[in-house]
């Protein structure tokens, strides 16, 4: 089972929000690889509408990161062809329902280019997506699109729950051979944590348990994980010791973490905002099931976003979920047996 | 032969008939709009300010999520509106809450998206307002579409289709206007060009002579207007809903006016643009300038100003009171609307909803 990186000296210990983290891991790599390259919408002088790329262009100047025309099928198309020719691009769509319009150029292009080309043409870049729900954000600001990223081989799809995860897998994706969708659970940007810059971490693929516990296992990724978090410290104080895995990266998918914690506890939920029908939820079940099926004690549950269209801001927290649905769900996992 | 292809280019200067400071302007090709449509306008220009600073109150007072308000375009608002038939369409974005206002839409309705109790508040067919377009340029194609099919069941209908600077970068913004003018839909595409797209300014945004410019390369008719001058607004956009209308084929306007506010509440604009360039464009107030037109000329009396300010009060005061009015919102509406009928699945999410609400009222 792999367990976050072993502590490491300690060269500069912060209090970061997750938005400073990433803009820091920005900054590093800038600083570190003159190829590396950010653009896209109010990224400039605006410094992205959540500020991740504060400070870019003032201090690497505007061929090192800029402002685009608006259109996200030019973005990541152009992205395509600097990271044949040499780049490494970061490109930022600004709201997660907006990536949509590059969907040709990320579905037939970003995953395929390696495969097409037997290896030849690569594209080292990132996709960075603010994404999913939770700050009362009106239609198409709110949307959980990791199920169309991680369903389309040939991407990595990697979500942060913590800022010293999203510095560390930023500068991985960054560092990557093969593209990268990076999902920035926005309801996260604002949560702090002390961080021992620069990060050291499992590289992507690799999930991390958040916490030991013994009854059961909550697997959670992004802005679930919170929530996971949050209700096994409400069932610590029932008596229930719930594990909880984050998985970090969704492709690559660590199977060994997350089955060795199942296998450990016997017991599982998945917890995801996303809509629960053919999602990467759905795929989490199916793989856990599928391997250890000999050590439940009970079929694994669910809470996830229900399968409609994200809700205005009134009715958003009935979609979210939250930690009674969670707890709801342990309960059902058979423990009279 | 092809016809010239200049003809489809727009004019060298955006076309202009009240100068900033309220003289008439001579224009080689528009005529002033006559008297009571220009009194008429400038009554819907007062209203329209007032419930763009109405609603920009409520933002701060919590009763909005957010406001893009049209501060200082009223005039492209209030004109795209009123050059349409009852039975024309119109295309808003979040921006153009006050354009699908003057087309009859409630205001409280047209403002149920940014309170957050419903996406679209109103019913589109009963003012012939589509949805407001949040995804940039995506509703240009729709508009194409809805345009398309009235002419093929030989109504006389044409379709506003507005989108702002930026989104004429967009790849719908091409097609759609490639599409309008190979099926020769009725359609009048009409740009908003404010300079600003949040923060990119209009530099990075294109590189063509003009927006208009863009129409000559699909075979779209196109012309500029001074985009704070109602006159110029309703003679140009009133022109070109008349070509489509006659089987003309559709046509590109661009207006040249300004955002005189940040591009939301939630956006700060000293970090990419300085206060001295809003500043200037305070002189080329659409509301003003009319006024002063009017005034000059007498046709705008302090009676009639006081009847056109009890009516905005009027109007603002319907938003105030729907706005601060609290609509318990219903989860059941979650579910009912994706489908026709709920799936099997969405029904048994529905009961759980229903159930936990049960529980929690039952505690
Ligand atoms: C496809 C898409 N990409 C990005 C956005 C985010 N966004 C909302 S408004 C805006 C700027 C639009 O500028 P412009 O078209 O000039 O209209 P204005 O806001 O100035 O009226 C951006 C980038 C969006 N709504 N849709
Ligand atoms: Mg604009």
């Amino acid at each position: 089972m792999t367990v976050l990186a072993s502590p490491v000296p300690k060269t500069e210990v912060r209090s970061l929000s997750m938005a400073q983290a990433l803009n820091r891991a920005l900054r590093d790599a800038m600083a570190d690889d003159p190829s590396v390259v950010m653009f896209g919408e109010d990224v400039g002088a605006l410094g992205g509408v959540f500020r991740i790329t504060d400070g870019l262009t003032a201090e690497f100047g505007d061929n090192r990161c800029f402002d685009t025309p608006l259109a996200e099928s030019g973005i990541v198309g152009m992205a395509v062809g600097m990271a044949m020719n040499g780049m490494r691009p970061v490109v930022e769509m600004q709201f997660d329902a907006f990536s949509y319009p590059a969907f040709e150029q990320i579905a037939s292009h970003v995953a395929k280019m390696r495969n097409r080309t037997r290896g030849r043409v690569t594209l080292p870049m990132v996709i960075r997506v603010p994404y999913a729900g939770g700050i009362g954000g009106v239609e198409h600001h709110c949307d959980s699109s990791e199920a169309y990223w991680a369903h389309t081989p040939g991407l990595h799809v990697v979500a942060p729950a913590t800022p010293a995860d999203a510095y560390a897998l930023l500068r991985e994706s960054i560092a990557s051979p093969d593209p990268v969708v990076f999902l920035e659970p926005k309801k996260l940007y604002w949560s702090k944590q002390e961080v021992a810059l620069p990060v050291r971490a499992p590289g992507i693929g690799t999930a991390v348990v958040r916490r030991e516990g013994t009854d059961a296992t909550l697997i959670a990724y992004g802005p679930a994980v919170p929530v996971a978090l949050e209700a096994a410290e409400a069932a610590a104080r029932e008596g229930r010791s719930l594990q909880v895995v984050d998985l970090r990266s969704i492709v690559p998918f660590d199977d060994e973490t997350v089955c060795a914690a199942v296998r450990s506890t016997g017991r599982a939920v998945v917890v995801a905002e996303a809509s629960g029908f053919a999602s990467v939820s759905s795929e989490i079940v199916a793989r856990v099931t599928e391997r250890c099926f000999n050590s439940l004690a009970a079929p694994i549950r669910r809470v996830t976003g229900f399968d409609i269209p994200y809700p205005p801001p009134k009715l958003e927290h009935f979609q979210l979920p939250g930690v009674d649905r969670v707890l709801d769900a342990v309960d059902d996992l058979q423990w009279e047996q | 032969m092809t016809p010239d292809p200049r003809r489809l280019l727009p004019s060298a200067e955006p076309v202009s008939l009240i100068d900033p400071q309220g003289r008439a302007a001579d224009s080689p090709s528009h005529a002033l709009p006559d008297d009571a449509t220009l009194l008429r306008s400038l009554g819907s220009l007062i209203t329209a300010r007032r419930l763009n600073d109405q609603a920009y109150a409520l933002v701060r007072q919590g009763r909005l999520a957010v406001y893009p308000s049209s501060h200082g375009q009223e005039a492209c608002q209030v004109a795209a509106a009123q050059v349409l038939e009852a039975g024309d369409w119109l295309f808003p974005t979040y921006r153009d809450t006050v354009a699908a206002v003057v087309k009859g839409v409630d205001p409280v309705e047209a403002l149920s998206l940014l309170k957050g109790d419903w996406h679209c508040g109103y019913d589109p067919y009963l003012h012939h307002v589509a949805p407001h377009a949040t995804p940039l340029a995506t509703q240009l194609p729709h508009a194409v579409g809805v345009a398309h099919a009235a002419r093929l069941r030989g109504e006389p209908t044409v379709v506003m289709a507005m989108c702002g600077d930026g989104g004429t970068s967009e790849g719908d913004f091409h097609e759609a206007l490639n599409f309008a003018a190979v099926f020769q839909a009725p359609v009048v595409f009409f740009v908003q060009n404010n300079e600003y797209a949040i923060s990119v300014p209009l530099s990075r945004q294109s590189a063509a002579p003009s927006l208009a410019h863009k129409g000559i390369g699909y075979g779209v008719n196109a012309e500029r207007v001074d985009g704070n001058d109602m006159a110029a607004l309703l003679a140009v956009l009133g022109a070109a809903v008349e070509r489509a209308r006659a089987g003309e084929g559709p046509q590109l306007i661009e207006a040249h006016t300004y955002r005189m506010q940040a591009h939301t509440n939630a956006d700060d604009a000293t970090r990419y643009r300085d206060d001295a360039d809003v500043e200037a464009w305070k002189d080329r107030d659409p509301i003003q300038r009319l006024r002063a037109h009017l005034r000059e000329r007498e046709l705008f009396t302090d009676e009639i100003e006081a009847g056109f300010t009890a009516e905005a009060e009027r109007v603002a005061a319907h938003l105030r009171d729907g706005l601060n009015r609290d609509i318990e919102p219903d989860p059941e509406d979650l579910f009912a609307y994706v489908y026709a009928s709920p799936t099997p699945q969405l029904r048994e999410q529905a009961a759980l909803v229903a159930d936990e609400l049960s529980r929690e009222g039952a505690n």
